[in-house]
């Protein structure tokens, strides 16, 4: 009796009544290969041209990429090279943000391959150029977290995401590191470029770290990867992280981080359990080296450092003086390598880092954030996208989204940079509202916002030397004299979106 | 009159150069990192300053990198001073 | 006191801002030949205009036997400068001579009295005279020890310990205490080797000096440490003044505190630690 003929007919009417057809052994094939070869291929494999054409992109799209590369960064370029030379056309580029070396864009504009940009930021030439008018549509500006709810909720669509990677494997499991000897790059966290990764509709992995599969843990799942490109190189890598702890040497940071650390202690949120972020300024990044010894002295441990990670925060982390590190973005090489080794190191995408409409955000966790700026006005309003001569020479980052969830924000600048007043009657751009700014620290004084009358008394009954913003505002004027108007024309160049997904402020052109 | 100048290209700083003029008056070239916000301020300044030392026509080349006010007058009157060759303390 | 290089605009407006008790303007090492003009000139400029607050402003000038000395005295004594530091003194009748210019320029000004002197000792002859110089003149306020020159004229090197300037530094406290003025210790220059500086404020402040100079603001937090007293410290002066405030509103001459006797010593003591606690910002006048 053979069991399975006696079922022949049954198996055929019930495959019948369910429209599918009946097994059929002949089609099944045994790949007898080693599996070690077959680690080192797949069918995503492609050469950047292959990509960009199976991606299906088309003229008028979207593209993305991010900024984990820093000055260091050649993905932008060698992309929108190959796509000028492709014949692609009226291009939108959504980076995570823009830096001096990507200047090469200026030709890629004036030629119709880029026709409008999105960024948290923008520097040295090609800032240069778009201040003056070099776009008919404005760059629109959007904090970290912005962008990941723009992201998220279709309102910034990508079409195509480039995304380089330190390391991937041939079906897409990449990160900003690599584990294999071969690996030329590193640069910690790919937080930003997660967004891109979830949310475009076709998602190519430049490499130059082409690691056999699978390439695990990894920071970008080939559950979302449609191509993977090997490349010579994604980046310079000396210009991607530093080395070491980079510790200040200017007598006025070290000032400022010294003030700021004393308004840390002193601002009723330094308890046990507490949480910090530190911008990337000189100053801010000291100030953690000076509420080091406090934290040892108090016995008081964080339960958390966020943001963009340093080597300072690696070393208390492995002190024993803060407990996780939730890592969106690793600026430096030891921050990195702690990364890839220390689970208690964790990545986080932009939304998981500070989207505002995310609920398990982390920016929502968090007690204490120092921040930089390039402007503070007389109601705390700040700018740090900018510079007072109305040229674009900055990034929002996540500095709205931190000020706005944190309990309480610590804004460190010198009241003078050489003639340029930092305390001024009203911001140049609008970046981050003057209600989510608590404190800002000078070399001249400390100002707390009116609204925080609580924060004031604390820290005068510190010792710390509390002044009215208006008084700083005065002390630089009488310094430096008054500054003339900026000779600001009538040509939209920027549009600075609030977190929300509102229209906050704009840049005019500049005529000079 | 002769060519002279002071001052130095650091940060905070003016340097100051003084020609003798080929025409009447006071010829400024300035070059500033603020001049947007003060190139009319320090051009003031520097007239001011050769004018109260009786320096009526001169060619002045001033390359500025946020230097104060009073540092501009200090830089100004130095090199002026070296120019004429008239201190501007006693003996 | 911050010895700020006279020809560098950006840190002679910036100087201020780490609150030393003084600023020392410098025209005298600091400055090469070719640019001691235009110093004398920045310098100038600067007491002028830049506000620097309750810091006591400083020059030092070149030696009054070089072509510069006098045009220093003249422009800085315009400028309204607290006080003039006075290099590598090593006799009273300098003292007297560098009185005399200023006296000339004061006098044009209407101002005679305005500027006090401070000498540095930079040789064994200035610290052989050392009570002689410090009584020179009613204008002296202090003097300082200059211990590069000092150590090349007595034939030997600085060392991290000092004991080759343990007589020098003795003598000029005791010839500051003497005639009733201040005694400031020399430079340390190695701004990598914070710890020794430490050790060399915590001797300095043992010998009874009221102040060091430094080159650097990341120096003064150091100094601040070590010279500001402990609170344990202040408590207990304050109860002894306040004991001496008693004592006076009951018009007794006998001082007591907690039953026991206090012997001027102890009072003098206590005063010299609310000074400096109040020098250094700890308490308040209206605390007292």
């Amino acid at each position: 009796m053979n069991a399975t003929l006696d079922r022949k007919d049954l198996i055929a009417a019930e495959a019948q009544k369910m429209g599918k057809a009946v097994f059929d052994e002949n089609n099944l094939t045994k790949d007898a290969t080693v599996k070690r070869e077959a680690q080192k291929t797949s069918p995503k494999l492609a050469t950047l041209e292959e990509a960009i054409r199976r991606s299906g992109l088309q003229d008028g799209m979207t593209i993305s990429f991010h900024h984990h590369f820093r000055g260091g960064d050649r993905v932008v370029n060698l992309v929108v090279d190959k796509l000028a030379e492709m014949g692609f056309k009226n291009l939108s580029l959504a980076a995570s943000s823009l830096q001096d070396v990507h200047a090469p864009l200026i030709e890629h504009i004036k030629s119709g391959v880029i026709t409008s940009i999105s960024t948290s930021g923008l520097r040295g030439k090609l800032a240069d150029e778009i201040s003056r008018g070099l776009m008919d549509v404005p760059v629109v500006f959007r904090s970290h977290g912005g962008r990941g709810s723009a992201i998220a909720s279709g309102e910034l669509h990508i079409d195509v995401a480039f995304i380089g990677a330190s390391s991937s494997d041939p079906l897409g499991n990449a990160c900003g590191f690599s584990r294999s000897e071969n690996a030329k790059s590193i640069c910690g966290s790919l937080g930003y470029a997660l967004p891109d990764a979830q949310y475009a509709d076709k998602v190519v992995i430049l490499t130059d770290d082409l690691v056999p599969y699978p390439n695990t843990p990894n920071a970008i799942s080939e559950r979302n990867v449609d191509f993977v490109v090997e490349v010579e190189s994604v980046g310079d890598s000396s210009k991607i992280a530093s080395g070491a702890i980079r510790d200040t040497k200017n007598p006025r940071d070290i000032l400022l981080a010294q003030q700021a650390a004393k308004v840390i202690v002193n601002s009723g949120y330094f308890n046990d359990g507490f949480s910090i972020q530190t911008g990337s300024g000189g100053a801010s990044l000291a100030a953690v080296k000076y509420i080091r010894q406090s934290m040892i002295d108090k016995g008081i441990k964080a339960s958390f450092a966020l943001g963009g990670i340093t080597a300072h925060m690696v070393k208390l982390h492995e002190e024993g003086l803060i407990d996780r590190l939730i890592d969106v973005q690793s600026f430096d090489r030891v921050a990195a390598e702690s990364l890839m080794n220390d689970p208690k190191h964790k990545e986080v995408s932009a939304n998981e880092y500070a989207s505002a409409d995310e609920p398990g955000s982390a920016t929502h966790y968090l007690d204490i954030v120092i921040l930089s700026a390039l402007e503070v006005d007389t109601d705390f309003n700040v700018n740090v996208l900018v510079g007072s001569d109305g040229i674009i020479r900055g990034a929002i980052g996540g500095h709205p989204d931190t000020a706005a969830d944190s309990a309480l924000s610590i804004i460190v600048c010198p009241l003078l940079r050489g003639r340029i007043p930092c305390v001024v009657d009203k911001v140049t751009t609008l970046i981050t509202p003057g209600k989510s700014v608590d404190v800002v620290v000078t070399e001249y004084g400390i100002a707390v916002n009116p609204a925080r009358p609580e924060v004031a008394e604390r820290l005068k009954k510190a010792g710390l030397k509390v002044v009215d913003i208006e008084w700083l505002k005065e002390r630089a004027h009488k310094v430096i004299g008054q500054p003339a108007a900026l000779p600001f024309g009538d040509k939209v160049v920027g549009v600075v979106m609030n977190r929300d997904g509102s229209v906050m402020d704009v840049i005019k052109n500049i005529n000079a | 009159m002769k060519e002279a100048y002071a001052g130095t290209l650091e940060s905070g700083d003016i340097m100051i150069q003084i020609e003798p003029a080929e025409t009447q008056g006071l010829t400024i070239e300035l070059n500033s990192t603020v001049m947007y916000q003060f190139g009319e301020q320090i051009r003031n300044v520097i007239t001011e300053t050769l004018t109260d030392l009786g320096v009526t026509d001169a060619l002045v080349k001033a390359t500025d990198k946020g230097a104060l006010d009073c540092t501009i007058r200090a830089r100004v009157t130095a090199a002026a001073v070296r120019a004429t060759g008239k201190d501007v303390w006693a003996d | 006191m911050m010895f700020v290089p006279g020809n560098n605009p950006a840190m002679m407006s910036d100087a201020h801002i780490y609150a030393p008790d003084s600023i020392m303007l410098d025209l005298e090492d600091s400055v090469s030949m070719a640019e001691k003009d235009a110093a004398r000139l920045l310098v100038h400029h600067a007491l002028k205009t830049i506000d620097y607050g309750n810091i006591e402003m400083v020059v030092r000038i070149n030696p009054l036997n070089t072509p510069y000395g006098k045009k220093d005295v003249e422009a800085v004594v315009t400028a309204g400068v607290h006080v003039i530091r006075m290099p590598k003194t090593e006799t009273a009748e300098e003292v007297v001579e560098l009185e005399r210019e200023i006296e000339r320029v004061e006098e044009r000004l209407g101002c005679v009295g305005r500027t006090q002197i401070m000498a540095a000792i930079e040789s064994t002859k200035g610290i052989i005279n050392a009570y002689a110089i410090a009584t020179a003149s009613k204008r002296m306020m202090g003097i300082a020890l200059g211990a590069e020159d000092y150590c090349a004229n007595l034939k030997t090197q600085r060392t991290t310990t000092g004991e080759e300037l343990l007589l020098a530094r003795q003598t000029i406290v005791v010839a500051a205490r003497a005639a009733g003025i201040d005694a400031l210790d020399t430079v340390f220059s190695n701004l990598n080797d914070m710890e020794t500086f430490r050790r060399e404020v915590e001797l300095i402040k043992h010998l009874g000096f009221d102040g060091k100079s430094i080159i650097n603001p990341r120096q003064i937090e150091i100094i601040n440490e070590v010279f500001t007293p402990t609170q344990k410290d202040i408590d207990k002066a304050r109860a002894i003044c306040a004991a001496i405030k008693e004592a006076e509103a009951k018009g007794s001459g006998v001082i007591a505190l907690n039953g026991k006797m206090i012997d001027k010593p102890v009072v003098i003591r206590a005063q010299r630690t609310i000074e400096l606690a109040m020098a250094a910002g700890v308490i308040k006048e209206e605390d007292l």
